[in-house]
């Protein structure tokens, strides 16, 4: 699992500034755009600017883009004009090595993203308190989680344009809905209780609860944890599964 | 290449043991009932045409396609229970190149000897060894996109090699290289067959067949069709010498009449009579000296693979 994960550290070195400037480009710009741009315009929310409300969200967004991306357009290129998924199953490492070995890569550029992210938030005039550093656990589970779900969309893809629904379908939605630009509180309870059955929904409250240290959270700690840790389960064995489906006939 | 021998005395001579090997996919089968046995130190050539069956039976050594029944035991395991213990022990030039286009030749090595749990040390040793033998030293910076398709084939065949596998098995190692590339492949391949190498190969190239290999199962529509030494099967199948007769039908068909006397085998193939030779015989010597195209030759395998499977183009 870990030969997996190195082989694809060691690439990932080679190609550094691309990868990273690539990946936090998006999360960058909206943070510019709606915290600076719109954020004057827009009254407190929980007590927060715009800015600051928005910020630990948009860096559970890096994590999820920059992991999900990995996930499926890198995944997808080992697979198949690569061949590189092969050249592995012929040695030793076995297909719920390589799965796990994948999923915990993209977790990993995810994490990095989203730390890069939060590291730069002073500079925004956003200033995390101690509590963030629990955000470092609670991203690097956010990143396997959609690494999972890019795996399991590589598993599936026959070529690189099915990502596309992925994107639109899946990662958009997620981005815009989850909690990061709106507050859950102030939605009707029905919807609230449908959103927070997302994926990204409990990530984003937890991450701004830790970025801040107020314990204001939608949901009950315990049940917000749950929920992710029954995504993390799901997605990962559903990606194991899917991908042995494909590479062994 | 002193290192490429087995680690330990194996007790069992035989490497490899195939009974009844069978595989469908979906409804369709592609191996109906193969047996393979390959005994240490030598060469066995697995010869079909195109969707015979060869590379699903590698692919199903390697656990890449479970088989539908049949007992595989290596290195006198049994299969699947031993299958990830097995893999230590195997080396793999696969058919498609699948190097890491994002590495350098030397880092496709490290990276290679961690899946098999090498220390990096001796890792690094083996590395420097196998790019000396397969003269890629001097390029081993390189990334791989810059190699020619010789300097591929060599790597991969050195990556193979990393874990000093006791069984090599080689799908296809010299598709589609020139002749001078193919035949550098060929000198390592020899040497290492010399070396004691247990090797397990398939081809379209009978050349590099009847050159590496010491047994051949020839493999059609997913059965075993013929099986032997190489030399010995191709005397005993179809005689040692071929004439090949071109001239026009109604000659052809004189010819033939003439030769029933004879002990040979003959086939047509449109305006060519080919005459597979056991025996010698007045009658086709008259022949041959008194008709205008004919060639004499040895019978090579590729002569008995396609008696055996026909010569009409197999596409599915």
């Amino acid at each position: 699992m870990f030969r997996v994960w190195y082989r694809n550290f060691k690439v990932w070195l080679k190609h550094l500034q691309a990868s990273l400037i690539g990946n936090l480009g998006q999360p960058f710009l909206f943070l510019l755009a709606f915290g600076f741009g719109l954020g004057k315009s827009v009254p407190e929310i929980e007590g927060m600017s715009y800015l600051q409300f928005i910020a630990p969200g948009l860096v559970a967004s890096a994590v999820m883009y920059s992991a999900a991306f990995e996930a499926t357009y890198g995944s997808y290129t080992r697979l198949s004009t690569q061949g590189t998924f092969e050249a592995i199953l012929i040695t030793p490492i076995t297909i719920f090595e390589l799965a796990l070995g994948e999923i915990l890569w993209g977790a990993t550029k995810g994490l990095v993203a989203g730390l890069i992210m939060l590291a730069t938030l002073p500079l925004f005039g956003v200033v995390p308190s101690t509590w963030a550093l629990l955000m470092v656990p609670l991203l690097f589970v956010e990143g396997i989680i959609f690494s999972a779900f890019g795996l399991i969309m590589t598993a599936i893809a026959t070529n690189y344009d099915f990502f596309n629904y992925f994107t639109s379908l899946v990662i958009t939605p997620l981005f815009l809905f989850s909690g990061i630009f709106f507050s859950l509180k102030a939605v009707a309870p029905a919807l609230r209780n449908v959103l927070m059955l997302l994926p990204l929904s409990n990530i984003v409250d937890l991450s701004r609860m830790l970025c801040y240290g107020r314990f204001n959270q939608t949901m009950p700690i315990e049940l917000e944890l749950l929920i992710i840790l029954g995504f993390t389960l799901l997605s990962s064995w559903l990606a194991v599964i899917l991908l042995k489906r494909r590479m062994i006939q | 290449m002193e290192h490429i021998h087995a680690r330990s005395p194996e007790r069992e001579k035989t490497v490899l043991k195939i009974k009844g090997l069978r595989k469908n996919f979906g409804t369709r089968p592609v191996l109906r009932g193969i047996d393979i046995e390959l005994v240490k130190g030598t060469c066995l050539g697995l010869l079909g045409p195109n969707g015979a069956g060869k590379t699903t039976t590698i692919r199903i050594l390697l656990g890449l396609v479970i088989p539908t029944q049949g007992e595989i035991e290596v290195f006198g395991e049994l299969y699947p229970e031993s299958i990830r213990r097995v893999k230590y022990r195997i080396g793999v030039v696969p058919q498609m190149d699948n190097l890491d286009p994002d590495l350098t030749i030397f880092e496709n090595l490290l990276v290679y000897a961690n899946y098999f749990k090498i220390p990096r040390k001796v890792a690094r040793q083996r590395a420097e060894e196998l790019l000396e033998f397969f003269a890629l030293k001097n390029r081993r910076n390189e990334i791989i996109q810059n190699l020619s398709g010789g300097q591929r084939r060599r790597l991969l065949l050195a990556r193979a090699l990393i874990n000093k596998p006791e069984l090599l098995i080689l799908d296809e190692p010299t598709i589609g290289l020139d002749p001078q590339a193919r035949l550098l492949m060929w000198q390592r391949l020899e040497a290492l067959r010399k070396n004691g190498t247990t090797m397990l190969l398939t081809s379209h190239y009978m050349e590099e067949v009847s050159r590496l290999a010491t047994q051949v199962i020839i493999i059609d529509n997913g059965k075993a069709i013929a099986r032997g030494n190489p030399r010995e099967i191709v005397e005993k199948m179809l005689g040692m010498e071929v004439i090949e007769f071109s001239a026009d039908e109604e000659r052809l068909n004189e010819l033939a009449q003439l030769l029933k006397e004879c002990n040979v085998e003959t086939e047509r193939v449109g305006t060519r009579l080919y005459v597979y030779i056991k025996a010698g015989c007045r009658e086709l010597d008259e022949a041959a000296s008194t008709m205008p195209h004919v060639v004499k030759r040895p019978a090579t395998l590729e002569d008995l693979f396609l008696k055996l499977t026909g010569r009409k183009l197999r596409e599915n």
